[in-house]
């Protein structure tokens, strides 16, 4: 029997110890001897956000799938172990072997957010690992970091050996296969990494400079080896049907945030709305074949014992096999008493009529995702979603006997005015009036309920709002004020709820998303100030952050101001298909309040065209 | 028809609380493919009355839990199914098909024995065999048990049926009947405390041997005989 890394007066101190004890179903076990390379893969985050994660499932499944490879997970001891392994000095471990990370040959960490940051270097602390990736010797594990905020490395450069731009499905075997050689032919850390730096996708931060104008800005980017790549290109699956998928994903003992079997339909989103990030880095879009997605999903659902399904895409009503797949789910699901779950379906006659079907009218509510309050502010983003549209499918969806619909906005947006977000108001008291107009006194079992929910935009890079500026707190928390009484002002007040997001922590979110080499000192100084778990509101220190900035005297403000058109952005030297020419021309247009078609009925000449996949392959309706 | 299903807990997943092996074997018999009654209604779930919940850190031989199953093939053809999609730490030790008068799982707990071995941190005094025989010999106990509830005088003698020290170790059996049961570490901490020796955390560990109904006859018999 295999032995646990922490005893039992450990786990019995602990909250939830069985999210440290491994040996769930479908966990993968080898022999350590039989294997070449032990590759750790961590999600710095607590099991139950860490376990939800699909990325982390494709490539535990495709990593194991190398016999040469036992891959093994890792996640952030939460707070009260956390404190424990400190004093007791126990080395973090990863959950199959339950042996020290410090001991493998890789730690691939997953950045998902850039409220993780401090949590890296909390895993690389607890492991025993060098916060700097300068400091780490011959001994020391590869640490590789890989996700959407690798799309801009900069601010966390100096802990990682190594960055895989892109997906993952693509490189990990050349890179691993090096990995051998250079060990095989005695060469060291200094001379793989170098080597690694020629494989598409890799990106070694220590083998590059920076230099800087007076004013702060970049002035330039040096590569310090001759031979290395001066562009780092994404990696991209051109066929994401002929490709790994995992048929038994891990079952976690204790109950986790996405507690189902997760369905991919696709990569990517034809949408191109201009605050998303996910929309630009996944282009172009391409489906999973129809045959696939049934077969997966039989498969999952058999290896699991799960009983819920979701189908998961950016926008899954753009799936084009999405009523046969959906056809095929609910004649196999229905008797086996499995749920299909369906987020991020635009509401129509055809998603209500599918969700009658398979979900319990009563107890769910629906979803519209309008992001902004007026039909200009929503030809600013390029969010293709009309107020007609809105009211159609909610008249029908009250016609339909739901009584409750969620609505999520963001405040803060380029150009945004005072009007603006009195629409915001005015539109969810327009939906409360449909429902007392649609649904007759004698139908109705109380109040139509509607939540509004804002969140705080935050320019991200690699999209037509990289130039734009970031509000401050103050603006911020004065357009929630705003909202709030534009709500209280409203016929149908009492039947809107609103909630908002924190301010203080959307501030430094964009700060860390647009962020340059020297924000790595400051995140380095506030983690061993004592910050972490950072995108937990009731571990999230402010005051402890922006004294850091002030201690580093690095500004703030600096990071979160409107960018000229020219400027070099820290992140300029990846390419992510999309073309920096394209994303202008939209930040341009955006102003101009001038929308942009789909990418399924029209090609806007992205430069995502050039990798001859998904979308771009298809008939249009008109080509430019 | 009503079956139960006997399963052993050792090992790392000792750490699984009742909840989670609940959710465990709801999953497991998806896995297996046994064709378990659902509930009717707005949210079905699989019919499924777990015996006497096990504390968190115990192992245990003799849990149970009952199912209402659609299709029955044999006993053993059920258990070979289960125990194939089982993680180490569970086994499938045994399954009957029950009478359709039996009491459920939960209804039926009357008794569990217990094997108690200490922690190494544990200051035994020189002669705690036979100052725990003493202890257990008297005629009454009277302790103030806390519960969910509040506190309650009770008499510990009533509770624990049978107490025996087994080399290093101490065997009970003791009431765990609803209400009234009684929890082994319980015994020992009242003894050690009324000794005057002080326990550190986490003092024992606790593997319960069987789980026990009372019979007609007022006889205890392990809950798949």
């Amino acid at each position: 029997m295999r032995n646990l890394a922490l005893s039992d007066e450990i786990l019995m101190q602990v909250e939830k110890p069985a999210r440290y004890i491994g040996n769930e179903v479908n966990a993968v076990i080898k022999d350590k001897k039989e294997v070449e390379i032990r590759f750790a893969m961590c999600f710095p985050d607590v099991y139950e956000i860490g376990m939800s994660h699909l990325g982390i499932q494709i490539l535990y499944d495709m990593l194991n799938k190398f016999e040469d490879v036992w891959c093994e997970r890792v996640y952030s001891p939460w707070v009260d172990l956390d404190a424990l392994m400190r004093r007791e000095k126990i080395p973090l471990f990863a959950l199959e072997s339950q042996e020290p990370v410090k001991d493998f040959d890789f730690l691939g960490i997953t950045i998902q957010y850039e409220m993780c940051y401090t949590n890296i270097l909390q895993i690389l602390d607890l492991s025993g690992i060098p916060l700097l990736a300068a400091e780490r010797g011959e001994d020391f594990p590869i640490v590789i970091g890989g996700g959407p905020c690798t799309y801009n490395p900069e601010p966390i450069c100096d802990f990682f050996d190594i960055f895989y731009i892109g997906e993952g499905e693509t490189q990990y075997r050349n890179l691993l296969d090096l990995y051998k050689n250079c060990k095989k032919n005695g060469l060291g850390r200094r001379e793989f990494l170098k080597k690694a730096a020629s494989i598409p996708g890799m990106y070694v931060p220590s083998l590059y400079e920076v230099t800087y104008h007076e004013n702060g800005t970049i002035s330039q980017r040096i590569s310090l080896e001759e031979g290395i790549p001066v562009k780092i290109e994404k990696e991209l699956v051109r066929d994401v049907t002929d490709t790994c998928y995992p048929d038994k994903p891990v079952v976690p003992f204790i109950k986790v945030t996405q507690d189902r079997v997760v369905l991919e339909l696709q990569r990517g989103c034809i949408r191109g709305c201009r605050f998303c990030q996910a929309g630009q880095l996944y282009r172009p879009v391409r489906e999973r074949n129809v045959e696939m997605l049934k077969h997966y999903a039989m498969e999952m659902l058999k290896n699991t014992g799960h009983e819920e399904i979701s189908l998961s895409s950016l926008s899954s009503s753009d799936y084009s096999k999405l009523p046969e797949l959906l056809d095929f789910l609910i004649e196999n699901c229905a008797g086996k008493k499995v749920n299909i779950s369906l987020p991020s379906l635009r509401i129509d006659a055809f998603s209500l009529d599918v969700m009658n079907k398979v979900q319990d009218v009563k107890k769910s509510s629906l979803t519209f995702a309008p992001e902004a309050g007026s039909q200009r502010l929503r030809n600013v983003i390029n969010k293709g979603l009309t107020e007609e549209v809105i009211l159609e499918g909610a008249r029908l969806a009250f016609a339909g006997g739901w009584s409750r619909v969620k609505l999520y906005f963001m405040l803060g947006l380029p150009t945004e005015t005072p009007e603006d977000i009195q629409e915001i108001a005015a539109l969810c008291n327009k939906i409360a009036a449909l429902f007392y107009e649609t649904v007759p006194k004698e139908k109705r079992t109380g109040r139509v309920q509607i939540v509004a929910s804002t969140s705080f935009f935050i320019p991200k890079p690699f999209t037509p709002f990289q130039w734009a500026g970031q509000c401050t707190k103050e603006e911020f928390l004065d357009k929630a004020y705003q909202t709030r009484s534009a709500i209280a002002g409203q016929l149908n007040q009492k039947s809107i709820k609103y909630n908002w997001h924190e301010a203080d922590v959307s501030v430094l979110e964009g700060i860390m998303a647009r962020g340059d080499r020297r924000l790595n000192q400051v995140i380095l100084k506030a983690y061993k100030k004592g910050c972490m778990y950072d995108a937990w509101s009731e571990y999230y220190k402010n005051g402890l952050w922006f004294e850091t900035f002030d201690e580093c005297g690095i500004s703030p403000d600096f990071y979160t101001r409107e960018r000229e058109d020219g400027e070099i952005f820290p992140w300029d030297f990846l390419d992510c298909g999309v073309k920096k020419e394209f994303l202008l021309r939209e930040w341009h247009k955006a102003r101009k309040e001038i929308v942009t078609p789909n990418c399924r009925s029209k090609c806007s000449a992205c430069g995502a065209g050039r990798y001859r996949a998904g979308v771009c392959l298809e008939e249009r309706r008109e080509q430019s | 028809m009503k079956v139960r299903i006997k399963f052993s807990k050792y090992g790392p997943v000792r750490f699984l609380g009742h909840l989670d092996v609940m959710r465990y074997f709801q999953k497991a018999l998806r896995r297996a493919d046994i064709d378990v009654a659902y509930s009717e209604g707005f949210s079905p779930h699989q019919i499924m009355s777990f015996a006497a919940p096990l504390s968190v850190g115990h192992t245990s031989s003799g849990e149970y839990f009952d199912i209402e199953v659609n299709r029955f093939t044999s006993e053993e053809d059920l258990r070979e199914k289960l125990q194939s999609v089982m993680v180490e730490g569970f086994d499938i030790l045994k399954v009957q098909l029950l009478p359709d008068k039996e009491k459920n799982a939960m209804a039926g707990v009357a008794a569990a024995d217990y094997l108690v071995s200490f922690s190494d941190k544990v200051p035994l005094p020189e002669n705690w065999k036979a100052g725990l025989m003493d202890f257990y010999r008297q005629e009454s106990i009277p302790v103030t048990k806390t519960t969910k509830k509040g506190q309650r005088e009770i008499d510990l003698k009533e509770g624990v049926y049978l107490l025996e020290v087994r080399g290093e170790d101490v065997y009970m059996l003791v009431d765990a009947g609803s209400g009234s049961n009684i929890k082994p570490g319980f015994v020992l901490e009242t003894f050690f405390e009324k000794s005057g020796v002080s326990l550190p955390e986490y003092p024992f560990r606790i593997h319960r041997l069987e789980t026990y109904k009372r019979e007609e006859n007022g006889r205890l018999a392990p809950l798949i005989s």
